[in-house]
């Protein structure tokens, strides 16, 4: 289709080009942003916390090998990282259009509401993965002094892999949400909720009580990224006999690990329909 | 080139039960100012939202150069500048660079970009603040910049929604400047406000809306011949009492004169038969009385009268 050209001669750009416009500026936008520096801030916290408390103490369970540093290091936080990032830069990237009125400065141009959606996303999505490869970082040089002339194993490659797929899966889920208020505290807040407590809360109470897999969790989805940097992979279903005196054995607990296909599946399902539905929601909602 | 042209077709807005613009049909063409008025409510707002594509109409068309605005959004407003409401700037950006991302948006090309910038930027008077953030600036300062971002790309259209808004009276002046300075270009300047001596000054044709409907469009002197009863009203003050009888029998003889409303003992409000010919003679023959005038002011001017006498009848 051809381009409409303004009466001053200027061809408008097609949508894919307008994305990396937005994209530019609302990613300077978040570099500049007081919440980028809080979240760094936040991420040398916990990496100076680990490395104190492991340069103190040196648990064992954590110096056996390098795997099992990275596990028990890595594993603890990462996810952490993630969603406070996805939370940091996504939870209000939509609703603040709205609250804030800046969509009252970039939407009332010849742009399509999508690029702007997609713009913001893909720096959300940078700002977020810059903020990751530090942590990243930080783990490695920790890993490295503990373990000089370490080479990295293959399966932490694969979690930081699992670990970049589950911001794409929390940014998406986070953009639905900025979608659906205009409030960007009320985003912000739900979006911690369910990420930091509700999600973990019903996967512990779906498994150990309900005893059914959590496979429409996002963040039973995430175990993928511990899981694999622990040999062997754990089972997908373990059984454990509970009960006490002449009843003992007589319960039993299940316990659920995700299989990485399951894993990448849940990942990968959540971000498409929320993408989607925030996309869609984006799209009718009205500035009024 | 074909003349700039915003037109409405049965544009109808409904929230629920509650109808905020109703069947609106209005065509503007051609290079003019025409102030859009109405009370709160009216739906002024709600018609340019429609027309930036803010907000999606429940029934009807918005087309802008003949374009659809929902449907061909970019075709549309390609050759339109707006500031609607009070619009915020992210706010770790300069006004250079936000800016730049409205000319990326738009298509200017990169090595005209730097120029443009800086020419709307002399524009609105924001040269000794063009590379500090914008987070920390005043509403006025952000109205600048947001009125420069609409001049960007050249528009032949240019859409102001209460433009002065919010503004101290310093920032109102200036920002009346710079849209009697549009003017000089050519363009179709669509202006919804509040201030009626601010579209006196500076719109040559009003359209007028109350409840989502339209009630009058048509060039200013048309409207109030039409609706201005042919009547100013002027206040007077005297600097001392006069007499019922000499009002009666003098004052209310004065040639011009339609009526006479004695607000207290030292100010009367006067009815004139016109404009501000016979406004002067008014006041000529109420000195020759030598009755103590001190102070001799319209009360309101005719398009105010105008703006009354609608709105009133739709109450």
């Amino acid at each position: 289709m051809e381009k409409p050209v303004s009466a001053a001669g200027h061809k408008v750009p097609g949508s894919v080009a307008q994305v990396g416009v937005v994209m530019r500026y609302s990613f300077l936008d978040y570099l500049r942003s007081r919440r980028f520096v809080i979240l760094l801030v936040i991420t040398f916290i916990i990496g100076g916390l680990l490395t104190g408390v492991i340069g103190y103490y040196r648990p064992a369970g954590f110096l056996g090998s390098p795997l099992s540093f990275l596990s028990s290091w890595w594993g603890l936080s990462v996810t952490l990282i993630t969603v406070l990032s996805g939370i940091f830069f996504g939870g209000d990237a939509i609703s603040g259009e709205f609250q804030n009125k800046t969509g009252y400065f970039t939407l009332p141009n010849p742009i399509r509401r999508s690029s702007v959606y997609v713009g913001k996303w893909l720096s959300a999505f940078t700002a977020s993965s810059i903020i990751l490869f530090i942590f990243t970082a930080m783990t490695l040089a920790n890993a490295f002094y503990y373990f000089p002339g370490m080479s990295i194993p293959w399966q932490f490659g694969e979690s930081l892999l699992f670990a970049w797929l589950y911001l794409v899966g929390v940014l998406g889920f986070t953009f639905f949400f900025s979608s659906l208020f205009k409030s960007s505290s009320y985003s912000i807040l739900i979006t911690a909720i369910l990420f930091l407590f509700a999600f973990n809360l019903i996967d512990t109470i779906v498994s150990a009580f309900a005893q059914v897999e959590p496979w429409f969790s996002i963040t039973y989805g995430s175990q993928i990224i511990g899981n694999v940097l622990t040999t062997p992979y754990p089972d997908h279903i373990t059984k454990v006999a509970a009960g006490f005196g002449p009843r003992a054995g007589a319960a039993t607990f299940t316990s659920y690990n995700v299989t990485i296909p399951e894993g990448l599946a849940i990942i990968g399902i959540y971000f498409l329909i929320t993408a989607a539905l925030g996309l869609i929601l984006f799209e009718r909602k009205e500035f009024n | 080139m074909t003349s700039p042209t915003i037109e409405a077709v049965n544009l109808s807005k409904t929230y629920g039960s509650f109808t905020a613009l109703s069947n609106l049909n209005l065509r503007i063409e051609g290079a003019k100012c025409v102030g859009f008025l109405g009370p709160n409510g009216a739906g002024k707002t709600t018609t340019l939202k429609i027309f930036t594509d803010l907000i999606r109409q429940s029934s009807g068309e918005a087309l802008i150069n003949g374009n659809n605005v929902h449907t061909h959004k970019k075709a549309a407003l390609a050759s339109v500048g707006t500031v609607i409401e009070t619009p915020e700037i992210y706010p770790s950006l300069t006004p250079n660079e936000a800016l730049g991302m409205i000319a990326a948006i738009r298509g200017i090309p990169p090595f005209e970009r730097k120029k443009r910038i800086e020419d709307v930027i002399v524009e609105v008077g924001m040269q000794e603040w063009a590379s500090k953030r914008v987070g920390k600036f005043s509403k006025g300062m952000k109205q600048r910049i947001c009125i420069a971002s609409a001049l960007l790309s050249d528009p032949t259209i240019v859409l102001l929604d209460e433009p002065t808004t919010g503004l101290d009276p310093r920032g109102m002046s200036e920002v009346r400047d710079i849209v009697k300075s549009l003017k000089k270009k050519d363009r179709l300047i669509f202006m919804s406000s509040h201030i009626l001596s601010e579209v006196a000054d500076v719109c040559d044709e009003v359209a007028m809306i109350d409840h989502g409907k339209l009630l009058v469009y048509d060039t200013l002197p048309n409207v109030t011949a039409k609706f201005a009863g042919g009547a100013n009203i002027v206040e007077v003050e005297l600097i001392r009492p006069i007499d019922v009888s000499v009002l009666e029998r003098s004052v209310a003889a004065i040639q011009g004169v339609v009526s006479v409303e004695r607000k207290d003992d030292k100010n009367l409000r006067i009815k004139c038969s016109g404009g501000l010919e016979i406004q002067e003679k008014v006041l000529s023959d109420l000195v020759r009385l030598n009755i103590g005038v001190v102070s001799y002011k319209p009360a309101s001017s005719a398009l105010e009268e105008s703006y009354l006498n609608l709105i009133k009848d739709t109450l």
